[in-house]
């Protein structure tokens, strides 16, 4: 056992940890942050997205030193069918601020960076050191934890779990329950290597403009689930995801909607050619504002993935997590600073800073949201995509029809696939959820 | 007892990609490791300083970014780490490598500790010239001993090492007066993971940075690419094998015996080897 005590130990070292041991360790506070991988990044997998606000609350100044890769001046929506992509695309320069407001990273770098900074702030990185358990007291209070090295338990005032989206270490300490396969998704994602000019060639992009394509329709075959493709520099990330539950009931593989995805009349010409250097898959939390966990408890905080804290209608995760493990940090210095101890009662602090924040405040828009997606996922992953798409072709196809024939053939075809009933209750529900 | 583990930072070499056009090794993203045999070296020295008493000095020469090689290897359970860096000592070769790990050796036993020995991994993955624990050797005036395998018996009152030593068609039992060099070689042992009180402290430790004049290095000539006569003349990466994987039809005869004769077909010259070979026995 280590003598040593300190104000604050935080597991994992992603977007949410970090966040947590700077924002304390920068306060003074003595943080040790503990971390499985082999660096900070090396588990970690996302797309990935950076939003500059939220970092901006925690490094100022990242923009100087932080390995980014484009700045978004460009969203593309799509919806797919198996030939088509029927899209919106928002295209603004004003994104070409001085101080952009999203970037495309690549996470192995990103998070030895941000890692960089929490160990300029005074915090203790270890990694390559797993936590196994939390340590409690005999009334149940967490108290440090117990790692897989020699000597390996270390205590401390208040325990952060940043683990991520499994959070085997909460599950086993009874904290929270696993994550169900209805709230969680199974993302896989591919690097591609192109040279810069073809990236920006293909992509329409000029010096570091980046853009982010969103896309969902058949490419997920009935199920819960989105592909996304970012450019980055010189590479292109490119993924999809379903929903688990969904994965169990259809047989179907990440890996084989991946290559049909990839194989996308829509999709194909942008990265043919490359190079494919990494490969990834990840679980991601989509249950919502409904799947959320106790978010604290005796000596112990949870933040980040392991909160379940993802927007997943607006595919944001790493700004929640960001900002879940700030307002931890922010709420344990505050309780510290009083000399008040880390008691549930203290530490209800931070679900009220986090309730008042836009995270859970987003969250509970869309509260309604996965559960819909889910159980209307035929409608909205395959009946819409096709007849939205067969109307656009019907639409801008000239072939001697009358236009006015030609509306009525694309009304009927949404009524013979929904019903009006069908129709009218499909809009109500989403708009209800989307309130 | 003092002992200093020479180790080296090097690209981790599963994941080196030779350039198709320019063939030049494209660094760039690949990863950095302590290297392999180095790992050996260090273990052998703790379990030394486990049993006899005393400390580890690890020493590494290399870009500032080698500190994170040094911190591993205190995480493993080095007691003290120094590393050479100065922009005098890029581009160097073994000569000049050798040269300059030798003056820091030098001062390391004069600044902190006599050293008793010093351990060189066999060689390293990226150069693969096992010339540089040689090199430091002669420089510093030890006994050397390479391909080391174990370390049989240390007896410091008596000044004396055994060691067993791989050597082609045999195991030498060799004797040697300390100071010793010892090269290790690979397999030897499997380095510990260090508890929770060396991750800590390595964590906290702050790196020694030597420069080229902090090592008390006499002739700056003598270091990096000046003091470097190896020229590279040309990297090349080599063909992969166009040879194929076969399926062999067993056609009725036991799957083993169709085996080896289709590969007597193919390596006739095998068949004849392995006949003599028979006969010896």
């Amino acid at each position: 056992m280590i003598e040593e005590r300190f104000d604050a130990i935080v597991v994992g070292a992603g977007m949410a940890g970090n966040a947590a041991a700077l924002t304390m360790a920068k306060r003074g506070l003595k943080v040790l942050q503990i971390e499985r991988g082999e660096y900070p990044g090396s588990k970690n997998v996302q797309g990935a997205i950076l939003y500059a606000d939220m970092l901006e609350k925690l490094v100022p100044n990242f923009r100087e030193d932080a390995p980014l890769e484009r700045h978004l001046v460009e969203q593309r929506f799509w919806i797919m069918d198996e030939r088509a992509h029927t899209g919106l695309h928002y295209r603004s320069d004003d994104f070409n601020e001085e101080k952009p407001n999203r970037y495309t990273i690549i996470r192995a770098q990103f998070d030895r960076w941000f890692s960089s900074k929490v160990r300029e702030a005074g915090a203790i990185v270890l990694c390559e050191t797993t936590v196994k358990e939390l340590v409690k007291d005999a009334y149940g209070k967490v108290i440090g934890v117990l790692t897989d090295r020699e000597g390996g338990q270390v205590h401390a005032d208040v325990v952060v779990l940043a683990e991520g989206v499994n959070g085997l270490l909460g599950t086993r300490a009874e904290l929270r329950d696993r994550p169900t396969p209805d709230n969680v998704a199974l993302a896989v994602k591919e690097m591609h290597f192109l040279p810069r000019e073809t990236i920006e060639a293909r992509f329409n992009l000029k010096g570091d403009e980046g853009v982010v394509i969103e896309a969902a329709g058949t490419i997920s075959r009935g199920m819960t689930g989105m592909g996304f493709i970012y450019a980055n520099k010189e590479s292109v990330s490119l993924g999809i995801g379903c929903l688990v539950a969904d994965f169990q009931k259809t047989g179907e593989t990440p890996y084989d909607l991946l290559e049909r995805f990839k194989k996308h009349p829509s999709v194909a010409p942008l990265i043919e050619g490359s190079e494919v250097k990494e490969y990834a898959g990840h679980l991601i939390p989509e249950g919502g504002y409904n799947a959320i966990p106790k978010l604290f408890g005796d000596g112990w905080v949870v933040v980040g993935d392991a909160a379940q804290l993802n927007n997943a209608m607006h595919r944001e995760g790493s700004n929640l997590a960001m900002t879940s493990g700030r307002l931890a940090g922010e709420a344990i210095f505050q309780i510290k600073s009083r000399k008040d101890p880390m008691t549930a009662a203290n530490l209800a602090l931070y679900k009220k800073m986090i309730d008042d924040s836009f995270v859970i405040k987003d969250l509970k828009k869309y509260k309604d949201m996965p559960g819909l997606l889910h159980i209307q996922s035929q409608n909205f992953f395959l009946t819409y995509p096709q007849l939205v798409s067969k109307a656009l072709q019907n639409f801008v196809r000239v072939d001697g029809t009358p236009k006015a024939e030609k509306e009525k053939l694309t009304l009927k075809s949404f009524v013979a696939a929904r019903s009006w009933t069908g129709l009218f209750g499909d809009a109500i529900r989403f708009a209800r959820a989307w309130r | 007892m003092h002992i200093v583990v020479c180790i080296k930072q090097v690209p981790d070499s599963a994941q080196i990609r030779v350039h198709p056009v320019t063939n030049t090794i494209m660094r760039q993203g690949v990863p950095t490791i302590i290297n392999p045999y180095d790992l050996f070296a260090l273990e052998e020295a703790m379990r030394l300083r486990d049993k006899f008493g005393g400390e580890v000095t690890v020493l590494t020469m290399g870009p500032p970014s080698a500190e994170d090689s040094l911190r591993k290897a205190l995480t493993f359970g080095a007691d003290r780490a120094v590393l050479l860096t100065d922009r005098f000592f890029a581009g160097a070769d073994t000569l000049a490598t050798s040269y300059a790990l030798a003056a820091a050796v030098r001062k390391i036993g004069s600044s902190i500790a006599p050293v008793d020995i010093v351990f060189t991994g066999k060689q390293t993955i990226d150069g693969d010239t096992a010339q540089v624990g040689p090199g430091v050797c002669k420089r510093l005036g030890f006994l050397q001993l390479t391909y080391v395998s174990k370390v049989v018996n240390l007896d410091l009152q008596g000044r004396s090492i055994e060691v067993e030593r791989r050597s082609e068609g045999g195991v030498q039992v060799l004797r040697s007066t300390l100071p010793v060099l010892i090269t290790m070689l690979e397999g030897t042992n499997e380095v510990r993971r260090g508890s929770m009180v060396n991750a800590l402290s390595a964590a906290r430790a702050e790196i020694v940075k030597w420069s080229a004049q902090d090592a008390g290095v006499e002739d700056i000539g003598k270091c990096g690419l000046r003091g470097s006569p190896t020229v590279v003349k040309r990297v090349f990466a080599p063909t992969p094998r166009a040879e194929k994987a076969a399926l062999v039809d067993p056609a009725g005869r036991p799957p083993a015996d169709a085996l080896i004769e289709e590969i007597f077909k193919l390596r006739p010259k095998l068949e004849d080897d392995m006949f003599q070979l028979a006969r010896g026995f």
